[in-house]
């Protein structure tokens, strides 16, 4: 009876320690080969030229657009008073939550010491870099004149405005904290990159393919002095960059939560906001991972128990985002302000009544079904609920800002936002922007860290051992690693 | 066939092992012998080699922290001497300068200098961008980024002789052992 137990007891450590994450007998140099050979261009599959006409397609709309906008100035948005802030902000915010998922995965889950994010942190580090691209486009194309946008945004010393920024303000603040995340995504990512940059320079043949890649991958020879000071600076950079996501999305939400229109003026926005975006984040991730999984052949890599984890992070977090949305209404009603409770009301039955609704069906309530364990690891579900979420968070987005914005304090001044097919097209295009850029990045660089996932089967091989040792030495049968 | 010394323009000794957990228990029997100056190259950083081959930890760590702390006091400064100095003009009746407001500029600025401190300190500190290193001239070189688990023992050992660490690597059971030059 205690012999069981023991066995049970060394099970569960197998289990919870470090679960089997790659599946299939798989050697250090099965996954060099099955990840590098990805970026050789003989292997593209054909479904890829097909996706990458498609969103390819879509970001010729996107200057389309947005060179339409500029020829012709922003009121071919349809931006207006009341609703001086609509799709553009809506789609600003959206974005830029998408991002938050990918520096969630690469430097939470990496201090969590979570081995499992190894087989999705490059991916979903990429999606953050070109979501915060498309996010960016917004707020720029926003002030009109992009190519000026640069001295009004950042003290950087002209010959024309003689003044500085109001650093008072949180837009201010925005532009730190968006430029910095940027930045920083990018570093992040590149430092993650130059093992593998040099595993696809070794694997080169002599010619321009192999000085590219030797040129990224700036020499690196793997050597112990090389390891330790890198896994200080990735450490380092996981340690800085998980304030840093936390803190963009709390000052994006300073951008409503310092002004005084109900509905915006609340103090749950910071951990609402950030809750909410890596809700969104993960959605995202999980779309594209599906798509990325079932494209590239990457299902003994990416396994089902991969997507079961994040789905229950999609289904933690899409709860706090329900709680907050809660917390808000409570707050609401508890302040006893007219103005704040006519906001909250007016969502639920005014003119965008279906806005609100589409928002609390797909946040709050579709979700939910990842509580059982089979509709965690049903690719059909997973990737359903992936679609309805992110339509849910952009809704969210919309509720908040528009709104908020079309029914203000005075009646007289309250109106409706309509999308013109510029405001429509020009966010069709960022999707085309974000796709093209993905799919170029899983074409060009290794979309798995592979150093990493060889580290996790390290691991993996050397719990396996201590396992086997136990068994053998306490005389009991050993059980599958997947039961 | 000469013997070979530290003076013929030598690198290191270099052998191959089949996996991480014979080069970890290769590198203290290479120490035993007395070798100080060993260099072990593998496809991924491996979990406590650094104790085994008894280096010390990475100081890049204090360097980070002077960034974070240059980009934290350079914002706190501009900021005051843009909106209290350069040109003072009041907003919304708020003061000219706060450390309040300005909390979330000086964050940013801390993070953005200790990112660009952390990779570019790691790469100050290994010398790379590198052209070239005599690594590479070893045979098998390629296959560290691949499935190789290297150790040298580098010429610049006070105790380096070519022809005993060639047999004191194969004694740990390494294979593929080189001499390799600069």
């Amino acid at each position: 009876m205690a012999e069981l137990a023991k066995t049970d007891l060394a099970n569960l450590i197998r289990e919870e320690c470090n679960p089997p994450m790659l599946e299939g007998d798989m050697s250090y140099h099965d996954i060099t080969e099955q990840i590098s050979s990805l970026t050789e261009w003989k292997k593209t599959p054909r479904a890829w030229w097909v996706m990458i006409s498609i969103t390819g397609t879509l970001l010729l709309l996107l200057f389309a657009c947005l060179t339409y906008l500029v020829a012709r100035g922003i009121g071919v948005w349809g931006n207006n008073s009341p609703a001086g802030w609509a799709w553009d902000i809506t789609n600003f915010v959206w974005w830029i939550g998408i991002g938050h998922a990918g520096t969630l995965i690469s430097a939470i889950l990496f201090l969590l010491r979570q081995k499992w994010r190894t087989a999705i942190n490059r991916a979903a580090e990429a999606m953050t870099i070109f979501a915060v691209a498309c996010a960016a486009i917004f707020p720029l194309f926003h002030t009109g004149r992009p190519w000026r946008a640069i001295y009004w945004l950042f003290p950087i010393p002209n010959t024309y405005l003689h003044m500085w920024q109001n650093y008072r303000s949180p837009l201010e603040w925005d532009v730190f904290a968006v430029s910095t995340y940027g930045t920083v995504s990018v570093l992040f990512w590149y430092t993650g990159l130059i093992p593998d940059l040099a595993v696809l320079r070794d694997r080169s043949k002599p010619g321009l393919r192999k000085i590219i890649y030797g040129a990224l991958s700036l020499g690196w020879r793997g050597g112990s002095t090389h390891w330790k000071h890198y896994e200080k600076a990735y450490m380092i950079l996981a340690g800085i960059s998980t304030p840093l996501v936390l803190s963009v999305h709390t000052i994006v939400s300073f951008d409503f939560a310092v002004s005084v229109i109900p509905g915006w003026h609340t103090t749950v926005f910071p951990p609402y906001f950030v809750g909410g975006a890596v809700f969104s984040g993960f959605a995202m991730v999980m779309t594209l991972l599906l798509l990325t999984r079932w494209l590239l052949k990457l299902e003994n890599i990416i396994t089902i128990r991969h997507l079961d984890l994040m789905n229950k992070v999609i289904l933690a977090t899409g709860t706090i985002v329900g709680y907050s949305y809660a917390t808000e209404f409570y707050i609401a009603w508890y302040s006893g302000d007219p103005y704040e409770r006519f906001t909250f009301f007016n969502r639920i039955t005014g003119p965008y009544w279906w806005a609100w609704w589409t928002m609390t069906i797909c946040n709050c309530v579709i979700p939910q079904f990842f509580w059982v364990k089979k509709m965690r690891r049903n690719i059909a579900v997973m990737f359903i609920i992936s679609i309805t979420t992110n339509i849910g968070m952009w809704f969210e987005r919309f509720v908040i800002i528009v709104l908020s914005l079309h029914r203000d304090f005075l009646p007289s001044s309250w109106g409706m936002f309509h999308p013109t097919w510029i405001d429509i097209g020009t966010y069709l295009g960022t999707f085309g922007l974000f796709l093209t850029l993905y799919l170029l990045f899983t074409k060009f660089c290794p979309i798995i860290a592979i150093g990493e996932v060889k580290s996790t089967l390290s691991a993996q091989n050397h719990v396996e051992h201590v396992y086997q040792h136990y068994l053998a030495t306490h005389e009991v049968e050993a059980q599958s690693p997947h039961a | 066939m000469p013997k070979l010394t530290k003076d013929n323009g030598l690198y290191a000794a270099i052998g191959e092992f089949s996996d991480e957990n014979q080069l970890l228990e290769a590198i203290p029997k290479i120490r035993r012998l007395g070798y100080s100056k060993l260099e072990a190259y593998t496809p991924f950083a491996i979990h406590g080699i650094d104790e085994v081959l008894g280096v010390k930890p990475s100081k890049l760590g204090w360097f980070v922290f002077c960034c974070g702390l240059f980009g934290c006091s350079a914002a706190a400064t501009f900021i005051w001497w843009a909106g209290a100095v350069s040109y003072p003009l009041i907003v919304g009746g708020k003061p000219l300068f706060a450390f309040t407001f300005s909390i979330p500029i000086m964050f940013e600025m801390m993070i953005l200098f200790s990112a660009f401190g952390s990779l570019y300190g790691m790469l100050g500190i290994n010398r790379l961008p590198q052209l070239y290193h005599s690594v590479f001239n070893y045979s098998r070189a390629e296959r560290i980024s691949d499935d190789g688990f290297m150790l040298a023992i580098e010429a610049s050992d006070p105790q380096f002789d070519a022809d005993e660490c060639v047999r004191a690597l194969e004694d740990v059971g390494a294979n593929f052992v080189e001499v390799v030059a600069k």
